[in-house]
């Protein structure tokens, strides 16, 4: 009884937290300045906030056929969200499309 | 508030659909297209309909849009300005759509169970299914035995469809051998390292779940279309990430045109086999002693001859844009 | 606790169909789709198991598998694209 309490409130807080992650990214592929820095919104975020929601899935599945499917999406997922962004990042590159900068004489702090 | 979710989903098709027609650059409503695909897939999905969302992902979302990029590269990337809009056209289509939308009132409400439907047809299928066939997916059953002649048509049209590509498209065996863009000795996206290990990893497990589709048809969503539909994708992924040469070499085109042959010939026989042992046309019944056991072994030879030109055809349709030259 | 999860993908769906509409480059609009096409699949896998039905995983899995070849196909054709407006362009 009370560890399939610790279950729901852990799948409740992966759920959301997830959702709100996913959230997250959507918010920063639409406000950031450049294609750069949206990829890096968008698949960061994705990665972790897909992580987050099929967990929490997972552990209102149990141990079943429906666990595997489920690890089997995650594991496709995070194979081919970050290629796709390599490969995006790569061709918008090789197109010549360059980073925005910020104005002369803030610099970068790297 | 599933509901909810339907119109919401809706509400985004209707703002898609607007952007596909209102963009000049064909290449962003070729995106649209693909985002309108998944949005449709998953309103499916929520009414409930596994089979069409599943078929409508794979082949919408993704082998359409492939397809028509690879028409896309053939062509100017802007549309064509066209003439003015003609007033009269204007109000015929304004007046059919009020009409069309009048009408709609006159339907019964989404789910009723009164609605004719629902009276007839559709719990006679439900209750002779177990009886008759005995495949927990109903939607299998009236595809590939209580509607046979329908499936019939549809792997003869796309049949069709695969041979009017090769006659006014191919340029012969050679098609391949003089694809070349002449400076890039990058064939697909060889010299990306990380997505072509990534797609050589991923293409055997997308034949392999295609192959589960297709064989689990009987029991989940699935069947021969959406199998077909995922075997052609696991190869045009190699063929992306491989470059041309290399997937005709692993799956050349005579093979291909042999599946999709093969696959007609093996539906119009399994007709014929059960007119020679007594029944009629593509009644399974007649292939076993027992009914049932003849009903699945029917289904099952039938959905494979339709994943077999499904995949074939789609094939065969990648490899004649991609090998073509522009102009 | 799935119908918040559910509504957060569906708003974040809004957004991206918002990056692809607005006035942008063709990345843009490839990284919008992709963003979407990992959303449904999300989505998916959340109404399914709102409705109970989990055999409806398989879809799913389809999405995310199909999806990545889209992405590879936008991605083959912009290169070859610009290779060929490189190549009539002239040589710079």
């Amino acid at each position: 009884m009370i560890g399939s309490l610790i279950l729901d409130i852990l799948s409740w807080a992966l759920l959301i937290g997830g959702g709100a992650l996913v959230f997250i990214g959507g918010v920063g592929a639409l406000r950031m300045p450049d294609v750069y820095t949206r990829m890096h919104a968008a698949s960061i975020t994705d990665t972790l906030g897909t992580i987050c929601v099929l967990l929490g899935i997972i552990l209102q599945a149990g141990l079943s056929f429906a666990a595997i499917k489920l690890a089997a999406i995650m594991i496709f997922l995070l194979l081919t969200t970050p290629t796709a962004a390599y490969a995006l990042a790569n061709a918008a590159r090789l197109a010549g499309v360059v980073p925005v900068r910020r104005a002369a004489g803030e610099g970068d702090s790297s | 508030m599933i509901t909810l979710f339907g119109v919401f989903l809706l509400t985004l098709l209707v703002i898609t659909t607007v952007g596909i027609v209102r963009t000049q650059n064909l290449f962003a409503a070729i995106m649209l297209m693909g985002i309108f695909s998944l949005q449709i897939a998953a309103v499916f999905f929520i009414l409930d309909a596994a089979d069409v969302a599943l078929t409508e992902a794979a082949v919408g979302a993704g082998i359409a849009t492939v397809l028509l990029l690879g028409a896309l590269a053939l062509l100017d990337d802007t549309e064509r300005r066209g003439r003015r809009a003609s007033r009269l056209a204007a109000v015929v289509v304004a007046a059919g759509t009020l009409l069309i939308l009048y009408a709609t009132f006159d339907y019964p409400r989404l789910g009723d169970p009164a609605a004719p439907v629902h009276q007839h047809v559709a719990p006679w299928y439900i209750a002779e299914t177990p009886r008759l066939i005995d495949t927990p997916n109903v939607v299998t059953a009236i595809l590939a035995s209580f509607r046979g002649y329908d499936t019939f048509g549809e792997v003869f049209v796309i049949f069709t469809a695969g041979i009017g590509v090769l006659f006014i498209l191919a340029n012969g065996a050679d098609a391949a051998r003089r694809s070349d863009l002449p400076s890039s000795d990058v064939q697909g996206l060889r010299h990306h390292l990380v997505p072509r290990l990534v797609g050589r990893l991923l293409m055997p497990f997308l034949v392999l779940f295609g192959l589960y589709i297709q064989f689990h048809g009987d029991f989940g969503p699935g069947g021969g279309f959406q199998a077909g539909a995922l075997i052609s994708a696991g190869l045009i992924l190699y063929a992306l990430v491989e470059g041309e040469r290399a997937a005709l070499r692993l799956v050349p085109q005579r093979v291909l045109t042999l599946l999709t042959v093969a696959g007609a010939l093996l539906f119009v026989g399994v007709g014929c086999a059960c007119m020679l042992l007594g029944g009629n046309f593509l009644d399974y019944s007649a292939l076993s002693a027992d009914a049932v056991a003849g009903q699945h072994l029917g289904i099952l030879l039938v959905e494979i001859g339709v994943g077999l030109t499904v995949s074939g055809v789609l094939l065969t349709i990648f490899h004649t844009f991609a090998a073509r030259e522009r102009a | 606790m799935y119908y918040a999860a559910a509504a957060a993908i569906l708003v974040t769906m809004v957004l991206a169909l918002a990056r692809a509409l607005l006035d942008s480059t063709v990345y843009d609009r490839v990284l919008a789709a992709n963003m979407f096409g990992t959303k449904t699949v999300l989505l998916l896998a959340v109404v399914a198991f709102l409705y109970g039905r989990e055999d409806l995983l398989d879809l799913a899995l389809a999405y995310a598998l199909i999806n990545f070849i889209s992405v590879l196909a936008v991605l083959k054709f912009v290169q070859d694209h610009a290779l060929r407006h490189r190549q009539t362009d002239g040589e710079t």
